[in-house]
């Protein structure tokens, strides 16, 4: 291969502006890229991936410039080139698949029109030509009802086919170069293997070099010919996927590999006439009309953890809803130590509202922007406690001392000044102070990188093993449940489809169902994608996608 | 669809609804004005028994609920009884009844109104709008900066300052148009247009800021969407990056205050009527409150209030059909 690189970036550097001053995100990073390849970036957030996923295309985004090195796309400086040379490379040339791709579609426009603006804006084709060859792209992609879902707006065509159908504007013009910014990160793992396997298979046919971002390590095994390995702006190492997976050379690789190893050990089985310390029992829930839970029933005890496992819109968070008394069962009854609660949470008593805490998925959101951490935790410190001055402060402390933040340095802090595992940690610290004995955890670490993640999965397991607390942990991440779970519900449209011991789950025979998720799950290994195609045959995935209209 | 005509149905029923609530508020508020119509026209000469025969005669001795009730039951079939001014005129000549009708005097002079309303807004608000784009694809470019300060500038001013220059650089200096514009019934509709050219280009200075300035901010506003974002990296041109991506989606803000700009050119344009002596509903007005003509002022009240309202209504509807997730339920 001796051939001129498609993409070669030379000692870019790229700087952000906070505060009117210009702080470096990418510093002086390599990338070379050969026709038909597909280079994997992967690093956590803020390492600035996306950034330099954007800088090969010669963009920024605003309050972002590249203030230094060369961007060379088959012989074009791109950082050199006039507005209107860039613009006829992008979408022709270069195309983008962003991240999400229902903010990416525009909501007032159909699909195929989108999809044939990049052909003829280009003058690549007409109007009519381009939008039978969306069709066929609609239907290499495995979409249902090619021919008709082009006519539809954005909003109504699920997340994981939008995603595909933004995989088929990218190839409009068949380009010599995509960008995947993390396309499958927002959905299911059943709707991402549907997504993964359609793009691998339209970037193949066509010979598209691609670079393809994640944090998903096992996603980029899949995806990618080679690795690259970002950590803060700078490129930890590069190789091979084979050689990277098998012998990572530095330490922070070793250190993204190694997180998938954390699991606690197996608790002996719940004794036998143990009473529950919260019980779901047979319960009803709905939105308006339409019924979201049916009949669902589960035990959950004192200093274990249920894994409550299913897709987006399995009804999960609404058993958590009905479990806090937020959405009122249509039928059922929630039994806490054995007594019924009542259905409304403002029918509750305080301290039965004070053992049912909550900590949620977005701890962004989650913290009022405007109230200190001291304050944040003292609040429920005083609303459930009743404590307050210096009795107070010291509970804040102390608190603060349980989740791992040093209290004089975090305790005037505003939620801004801390990093998305902190803001985590705060949430777990605000639902510690009401002294509960149980606690939701819905998606906890689904926002969160790897190494995070883990940190908050063990702040966990350590808090529960001091204060007896029971977990009930929704979460679609099945290497968490792995991870920190006794027993598992799996749901499906509202129902639970099977429940058992972690042990039992994990190991078959298993509903069918539970089968369909675990073997969902992106393994390590690079060729995991393609064997469970070839094990499902691909007839099946179309199916599946069918099944999801 | 059937959703969309629902919420259109409610919209109307809450228009509606309004519309009875104002005319509580305008008859009350009329009525709490200070001096009465027999008062005014008799003047020096008033005998308490000639006031009150005066009153007798035009109802005003009636009790306010009783009054109330039976200027709305005539409004809602039409009827805005008759006016005082004209009615007495009539008894004092002794000429046949029946020419004082509310409605015989309002109609033409709303009429006007309308037109010059409408000529206005067929300038201004594509000018606005086209001005608001052209602003949005060079922001903060001298073109951005001079649009800005020339509307600014304009809305700022008072309204026969406007006029008055321009009657000065187009009539006076360079006489383009006639600085007066008397209209009359059955004038031709070309004439009729030029007289009213001047008004309407006031007007247009007067109301363009508003619309510009909000066309402006609701596409800058969505710059930074994701779908504009996408089509930049698909290489669209930035005009169409604009004008196809962002403006349908901006289009709620810019159709609610185009709704108010064009309910303001039929209720606000007096000054501008007495500078161009055109004659329109809003002379009409200050004339009756002057006089005291109680029935023309609550009629050109309500007239005012219905343009609001069904502007707004109008305005609220075509929000509603610009969001393709109405249109297009799932």
């Amino acid at each position: 291969m001796t051939q001129e690189p498609l993409l070669k970036i030379r000692g870019i550097q790229i700087e952000g502006r906070s505060d009117e001053t210009w702080t470096p995100i990418i510093k002086g990073v390599n990338l070379t890229l050969q026709r038909g390849q597909v280079m994997g970036l992967i690093g956590e957030s803020g390492a600035g991936k996306s950034t330099l996923g954007l800088a090969a295309m010669g963009y920024t985004r605003d309050g972002v410039r590249i203030s230094g090195g060369t961007v060379e796309f088959d012989g074009i400086d791109l950082l050199k080139a006039s507005a209107n040379v860039k613009r006829d490379l992008l979408g022709k040339r270069i195309a983008y698949v962003a991240q999400s791709a229902a903010a990416s579609f525009n909501p007032a426009h159909r699909l195929i029109d989108q999809h044939i603006e990049g052909p003829v804006q280009h003058g690549l084709s007409g109007r009519k030509e381009s939008a039978e060859d969306g069709v066929a792209l609609y239907r290499k992609l495995r979409l249902p009802n090619p021919e008709e879902i082009g006519f539809r707006y954005p909003h109504q065509v699920s997340g994981g086919q939008l995603q595909r159908a933004m995989t088929a504007m990218a190839m409009s013009c068949r380009p010599d170069l995509i960008i995947f910014d993390e396309p499958t990160t927002a959905l299911d793992v059943t709707t991402q293997i549907e997504v993964l396997s359609a793009i691998r298979d339209i970037v193949a046919q066509y010979n598209t070099a691609a670079i393809y971002i994640t944090h998903d390590l096992a996603v980029v095994a899949q995806m990618a010919d080679r690795i690259k390995v970002l950590l803060k702006g700078e490129e930890v190492e590069t190789a091979e996927t084979r050689t990277m997976l098998d012998a990572p050379t530095q330490q922070y690789t070793k250190s993204l590999w190694a997180v998938r190893s954390f699991e606690r050990p197996t608790k002996p089985a719940v004794q036998t006439g143990a009473v529950p310390l919260v019980s779901v029992r047979n319960v009803d829930a709905a939105y308006g009309k339409e019924k979201v839970l049916h009949d669902v029933s589960f035990d959950m005890f004192a200093g274990r953890t249920m894994a409550v496992v299913g897709e987006s819109g399995s009804g999960k968070s609404t058993t958590a809803r009905c479990i806090t008394g937020l959405l009122p069962p249509s039928a059922g009854q929630i039994l806490f130590d054995g007594t019924a609660l009542p259905a409304d949470y403002r029918k509750r008593s305080k301290d039965q509202l004070r053992q049912v805490q909550m900590i949620y998925q977005m701890a962004d959101t989650a913290l009022n922007p405007r109230m200190s951490i001291g304050q944040i935790i003292a609040r429920p410190v005083q609303f459930y406690l009743g404590l307050t001055g210096k009795a107070k402060r010291r509970r804040v402390d102390a608190l603060l001392e349980q989740i791992e933040l040093e209290p004089s340095e975090y305790f005037h802090r505003l939620p801004s000044e801390l990093s998305g595992g902190q803001k985590q940690r705060i949430g777990i610290a605000r639902a510690l102070a009401a002294e509960p004995r149980f606690i939701i955890c819905d998606e906890v670490t689904s926002a969160l990188d790897q190494l995070v993640a883990e940190g908050i999965l063990r702040l966990l397991a350590r808090l529960q093993d001091e204060l007896s607390l029971a977990y009930m942990f929704i979460t679609h991440d099945l290497a968490t449940v792995k991870a920190i779970a006794d027993e598992v519900v799996v749901m499906k449209d509202g129902r639970v489809v099977e429940q058992g011991p972690k042990d039992e789950m994990f190991s078959p025979p298993h509903h069918a169902y539970t089968d369909l998720l675990l073997s969902s799950v992106p393994q390590m290994d690079p060729d995991w994608l393609s064997k469970l195609l070839a094990e499902r045959g691909v007839d099946n995935i179309g199916d599946a996608a069918v099944n999801k209209m | 669809m059937g959703n969309v005509l629902t919420i259109i149905l409610q919209r109307l029923a809450l228009g509606f609804l309004t519309l009875l609530i104002v005319s509580v508020v305008i008859f009350v508020a009329v009525n709490l004005l200070p001096g009465d119509f027999a008062q005014s026209i008799l003047g020096q000469g008033a005998t308490p028994e000639s006031v009150a025969a005066i009153r007798r005669d035009l109802g005003l001795d009636q009790p306010l609920v009783t009054r109330y009730f039976n200027w709305l039951g005539g409004a809602l079939q039409g009827d805005f009884g008759s006016s005082f001014a004209q009615a007495s005129f009539a008894n004092f000549t002794g000429s046949a009844s029946g020419s004082g009708s509310v409605a015989q005097q309002i109609a033409p002079r709303f009429a006007n109104t309308m037109f010059l309303a409408a000529v206005t807004a067929a300038i201004a608000v594509p000018f606005a709008v086209f001005l608001g784009v052209l602003a949005a694809l060079y922001r903060n470019s001298i073109f951005d900066r001079a649009t800005n300060f020339f509307t600014l500038s304009s809305i700022s001013s008072p309204e026969f300052f406007l006029a008055y220059i321009l009657i000065l650089f187009l009539a006076v200096l360079n006489p383009i148009l006639p600085s007066v514009s008397n209209i009359y019934n059955g004038m031709p509709l070309g004439e009729r247009l030029e007289k009213s050219l001047l008004p309407a280009l006031t007007l247009t200075l007067v109301v363009t800021a508003h619309m510009m300035r909000m066309t402006r901010a609701a596409i800058i506003n969505l710059l930074a969407s994701p779908y504009i974002e996408m089509a930049r990296l698909k290489g669209v041109s930035p005009m169409r990056v604009i004008v196809r991506h962002a403006l349908p989606n901006a289009l709620a803000p810019i159709i609610n205050v185009i709704a108010i700009n064009l309910a303001y050119l039929i209720t606000g344009v007096v000054v501008v009527e007495v500078v161009f002596v055109y004659p329109g509903i809003g002379q009409l007005f200050v004339d009756s409150v002057k006089f005291r003509d109680i029935p023309v002022v609550q009629a050109c009240c309500l007239i005012f209030a219905a343009a609001y309202i069904l502007l707004n209504l109008t305005a609220d509807i075509m929000s509603i059909l610009s969001n393709p997730r109405l249109r297009h339920p799932k």
